[in-house]
Formats: structure tokens, C-alpha cells, sequence
């Protein structure tokens, strides 16, 4: 199958449209615009709607009614304007509504910067808005990951009835590298039997989230945590690259996973037994990677931020090795020398770099 | 024998819990008529909002989404782009129409969005408890203007149905009131027209209805609709506010 040089941005615009995306809802925000201007161009075409909301808040409600008819529907932004869905992220989370939702990760806190971040870990993984929700949080590391896992992520949130997030970044978003365009898989989905579209011949369904009794919201509460369960333990994936003999383990997500690569291959050169644990899925966060640990002497987490992921890397870990941190801020990425010369630091090995 | 007069099929069977004396309870009524008589009940999505008008997903008998607070145009929205051919709309109180979601309400009208929007102003928040809403008319007291609407402090109130009337996709715009049998034969004529719009097509149509909270007023039922009219008949514009030239020719 052929490839095409994409924009990572424009990866997850063509993989919308071959995944049955017909609605996208959206306001423009730099690094994510590639994305609302491939849709306004290539969506219509193949019978899609694209609507620029005033803002937002509109663009996530809109989505929020448009998955109420079963309809396939998307929405995307940047940091900023990702913290203006989260109201509606809430409300999409307790009436159990499919929407795939992009973050492509600028700088921050703030009006912030247009560099690449991971800032937003926490907002994405452990509910951005109000009242305790979970949802899926794919995080893919390269173009044609922009591609598969936005494809997929439509599934999934159809699957689980969730809002999916794919979590990118500025320098994902932004970077053209070539993308196989596979055609979308077959998914074995429930049906949608519970979608509003006129009640003719058929009961009157209703979709929302009002609890007005402390029982009621009691039981709804139980459905969701038993949902959200189910979810942690099917659907942790993470990716192991020089895992399995390792001594030592990077653990890294999106870009700073695809960085940590190139360090784990230099160290490997150098007869240092270092891997990597690259979490695929932030939520549910793959806690299974770090189940055996045997011969692992230590653990040092990169990110993009003031250190969030490495929270749940410590929560996993159990304190049965050391975890260190190593990041980089306000859009700088990390080289692989750089991760390479601190885990010689960390673990007091002599590294050449 | 025959029967002249019940329930609408517009409605379910449950029945209102508004407060006594609150005329959500008729507007339904007329929704619910319009939506049996136009034969549209099997093809209508409703959209509710947040406040007292949130109990409204219960008591129509069409399919019906709720909202957050203010977003009720922008699910709206939503539906009716993904499902042009059926016919959705949004029930919503002066707070949700006109405080927090006031963007989604100038914007679904300069789209001329083919939804319906019903607004219920009774110049209060009603569900909180009775404060201050952007619809309070000017030295009404109120648990958050306990000494009176200053306007001088917090401004005057908004007449949001005029104030969607200049913008072009909004092609019927109609101020009512449930006071007396007669002003309520005429919400009822404003609310088809406005559900015929959206039939026809022809764009966004918005009913604004002055209706009494006497629970957070303090007032009985009777002395609300006297109040409503010496206090918010004044300050409001009634009537058919903007009516395009196909709307006149439906």
C-alpha cells in the first residue's frame, strides 16, 4: 500500500474522514488548525459536515449532540481551548457519548506557547472537568500512529459509549512524515440502541445526566465505576522496545517515547542494558508494564512537564525500584545524549555520548 | 360520550411538578398541542436546558436530550446538523438563554439554525432559589439584589428576543406572554409558526414567553400574573417582533 507524506495534523484529518467521521465540530487554535482546515476541504466531499462553532464550549456541545443521533463526530484543539471543552468533556463522560476528541498538547500553563508539551497528562487522564470521570487517552508517538490510533479511537468510543482523547503535541501535529492510509478495520460494535432521532414507532428515549436524587446518583455512579473498571483492565496497552533483559527502563510517552528510543538503542551500543515502556494508552495507564520488574535497578520517566506521568509510574512501581524524572519545559525537547548523560548521572553509569 | 378536552399526545402521562402557580405548566400545554397537531411528535427532538425547564426531557412524549446549563443551542446545533430532516428544539429559561449561553444564542441565530428555541422568561433564576438573572427588571428584589436591581451598577435588563431579531438568519421572532387566555391563544399561534418555520425550512425561529415564578417572587399565583403585568409588560416588547416575507406567506 502506497504512503503519503502528511502532516501529522492532517494524518488524523484523513483518518477521520476513512473512519466514518460525517460530523466535526471545531474553532481554530494553533498548532491543532491543519486539522479543522483538511476537514473543511476533504470532510464535505465525502458527505461530512463541518461546522466552526463561536467557540469551544459550542464546539464540544454541538459534538455533544451530534453523537446523541449515533452519528460518527469529532472535534479537535490545542491546550487552551481543550481547557474550554472540558465542561462539556463532563457531560459527554455521564451521558456516555462516542466523541473523539484531539489535544494536540502546546505549551503552558496559560496562553503559553505553540511549542510541544505533555502538560496536559493530568487534564486528559484524570478528568479535566468536574465530577470524577474517566475516559480513553491514546497517545501516539508518530505519523502514522496519528493515523491508526484516531481510526481507532472511533471504535473505542463507540465500543466503551466514551469520549476518546488523543493526546498529541505541537511537534507531532506539526511534523510531515509518511503515512500508510490503511483502510479502517472491522470492529465487532454493539448497536446504538440508545440514540435519540424521533421516537415513531419506537419509546420515547431520553440522553442526559440529571440525578436529582442522592440514591439515583448513587447507582448511576456504580454504573460509571463499573464501566470505568472494565476499561482499565481490558484496554492497557504500552509498547516494550529493549524491555525484556533491561536494567534499567525509560518510560516515556508520545514524543518523548519516540526521543527515548534513540537513547535506549545508543545505550544498547554501549553494552548498558536500558529499555524503554512507551504507555500507548494514559488512561487507563498501563500499570500491567511494570508487573515484573526482576532485574530492574531502576526507572527514569521523561516528559514534557513538571513530572505528571511519573505519578502513575510511582503508583505502579510500588516502590519495588527507583523512579527518576528527567523533563523539558515551555516547548524544548530532550536529545537523546541528554536522556542518555542523565541516566548515566541517575545511575551512576559511564555513558559516552 | 365524546371527549372534548384532555392531555395532549404532546405530553406524557406524568404529571407536572412545576410550583403551583408557575406557568411552565402551560407552555408545555402549548408545545405539546403544537407538537401533536403539526403530527410531529415522532419526529422531534427536544433539547433541555438547565434550571426548572430541565424537568421538561420528562414531560414531552418526543425523544429529548438534556444539556449543560447554556449549551442547549449548541446541542441543538448538533442534532439538527446531523439530522436535518427531523425537527428539534431547545425549551429554555432566561438564565440558560440568556446569561450563560448568551453566545450560543446570538450565534445559532446568525447561522439562522433550522431549530426552534422557546424561551421562558420569568425574570428570576428560579431552580437556585430566586436571584438575579439578566432578565430582572430594574429595583426588583431579588436573594442577590436584595435592595433592587441597581441598573446603574449592573446595568438594565436584556430583551434578548429584540435583540436576536436584528441578526438576518433569525426569520421569526415572537414575544409572548401566558397572563390571560387571550395572550395565551396568541403564544400558541407564535409557537406553531415557529415549529412551521423549521418545517419549511426557512430558518431560525425564537418565542420568548414572560412567565411567573410566584415561589421565589413571594407572591400567590393570582397577584404573579399581576405582577408580571404591571412590571414585565412594560419592560419587554410584545408581539410577532420579526416575521421575514416567507414566514408571512406559510
Amino acid at each position: 500500500m502506497s504512503k503519503e507524506l502528511m502532516k501529522g495534523n492532517e494524518a488524523i484529518g484523513e483518518a477521520a474522514i476513512r473512519a466514518g467521521c460525517k460530523l466535526f465540530f471545531g474553532y481554530p487554535i494553533t498548532p491543532s488548525t491543519e486539522i479543522v482546515e483538511y476537514l473543511s476541504k476533504h470532510l464535505p466531499k465525502a458527505g461530512g459536515t463541518v461546522l466552526q462553532g463561536e467557540d469551544e464550549v459550542a464546539s464540544i456541545n454541538m459534538c455533544y449532540g451530534a453523537a446523541t443521533t449515533g452519528a460518527r463526530v469529532m472535534t479537535a484543539s490545542s491546550s487552551p481551548g481543550f481547557s474550554l471543552k472540558q465542561e462539556g468533556m463532563s457531560y459527554l463522560a455521564a451521558a456516555e457519548l462516542p466523541v473523539v476528541v484531539v489535544n494536540v498538547n502546546r505549551t503552558g500553563p496559560g496562553l503559553g506557547g505553540l511549542g510541544p508539551s505533555q502538560a496536559d497528562y493530568f487534564q486528559c487522564t484524570k478528568g479535566g472537568g468536574h465530577g470524577g470521570y474517566r475516559q480513553i487517552v491514546l497517545a501516539p508517538s508518530k505519523g502514522q500512529e496519528l493515523y491508526d490510533f484516531t481510526m481507532e479511537a472511533f471504535d473505542l468510543a463507540d465500543k466503551y459509549r466514551t469520549p476518546v482523547v488523543i493526546l498529541s503535541d505541537g511537534f507531532l501535529g506539526q511534523m510531515m512524515e509518511p503515512v500508510e492510509l490503511k483502510k479502517r478495520p472491522k470492529a465487532d460494535l454493539p448497536a446504538k440502541d440508545w440514540v435519540v432521532g424521533g421516537c415513531k414507532g419506537r419509546a420515547k428515549r431520553k440522553v442526559a445526566s440529571y440525578s436529582l436524587t442522592n440514591e439515583i446518583g448513587e447507582v448511576n455512579n456504580l454504573h460509571w465505576e463499573a464501566k470505568f473498571a472494565e476499561m482499565k483492565d481490558s484496554l492497557q496497552r504500552w509498547e516494550a522496545f529493549h524491555a525484556e533483559d533491561a536494567e534499567y527502563l525509560i518510560v516515556g510517552y508520545g514524543t518523548c517515547g519516540r526521543i527515548a528510543k534513540s537513547a535506549v538503542l545508543k545505550a544498547r551500543r554501549q553494552g548498558i542494558k536500558v529499555g524503554l515502556i512507551r504507555p500507548i494508552t494514559l488512561w487507563p495507564f498501563p500499570e500491567e508494564a511494570f508487573a515484573n520488574l526482576d532485574g530492574v535497578k531502576g526507572i527514569l520517566t521523561v516528559e514534557l512537564n513538571f513530572g505528571q506521568m511519573v505519578e502513575d509510574v510511582k503508583l505502579a512501581v510500588e516502590c519495588r525500584t527507583p523512579v527518576y524524572f528527567h523533563n523539558r519545559l515551555g516547548g524544548m525537547l530532550p536529545s537523546e545524549n541528554e536522556i542518555l548523560r542523565k541516566l548515566g548521572q541517575v545511575f551512576d553509569l559511564a555513558v559516552e555520548v | 360520550m365524546q371527549r372534548v378536552f384532555g392531555r395532549p399526545k404532546g405530553l406524557t402521562e406524568l404529571p407536572f411538578h412545576y410550583c403551583p402557580g408557575c406557568t411552565h405548566g402551560v407552555i408545555h400545554r402549548l408545545i405539546g398541542e403544537v407538537l401533536e397537531e403539526l403530527d410531529i411528535i415522532g419526529d422531534t427532538i427536544g433539547v433541555a436546558p438547565v434550571g426548572c425547564a430541565g424537568f421538561s426531557l420528562d414531560f414531552f412524549a418526543c425523544d429529548f436530550v438534556g444539556a449543560a446549563h447554556g449549551r442547549a443551542q449548541a446541542v441543538a446545533t448538533g442534532i439538527k446538523r446531523a439530522l436535518p430532516d427531523k425537527i428539534v428544539f431547545t425549551y429554555q429559561g432566561d438564565g440558560d438563554i440568556a446569561a450563560i449561553g448568551t453566545a450560543h444564542s446570538i450565534h445559532v441565530a446568525a447561522r439562522g439554525e433550522k431549530i426552534t428555541s422557546i424561551m421562558v422568561n420569568n425574570a428570576v433564576f428560579g431552580m437556585t432559589g430566586g436571584q438575579m438573572a439578566p432578565t430582572t427588571i430594574g429595583g426588583q428584589i431579588t436573594t442577590t439584589s436584595p435592595y433592587g436591581r441597581d441598573c446603574a451598577l449592573v446595568g438594565a435588563p436584556i430583551d434578548m428576543p429584540k435583540t436576536v431579531a436584528t441578526l438576518s438568519g433569525a426569520v421569526y421572532v415572537a414575544a409572548c406572554s401566558v397572563d390571560t387566555p387571550k395572550n395565551i391563544i396568541q403564544a400558541k399561534k407564535c409557537l406553531k409558526k415557529a415549529f412551521q418555520v423549521q418545517q419549511a425550512g426557512l430558518g431560525y425561529a425564537l418565542v420568548s414567553i414572560l412567565s411567573t415564578c410566584p415561589t421565589n417572587w413571594g407572591l400567590s399565583p393570582a397577584d404573579s400574573l399581576k405582577w408580571l403585568q404591571e412590571n414585565m409588560l412594560p419592560v419587554y416588547e410584545m408581539g410577532e417582533l420579526k416575521m421575514t416575507e416567507e414566514v408571512k406567506a406559510l
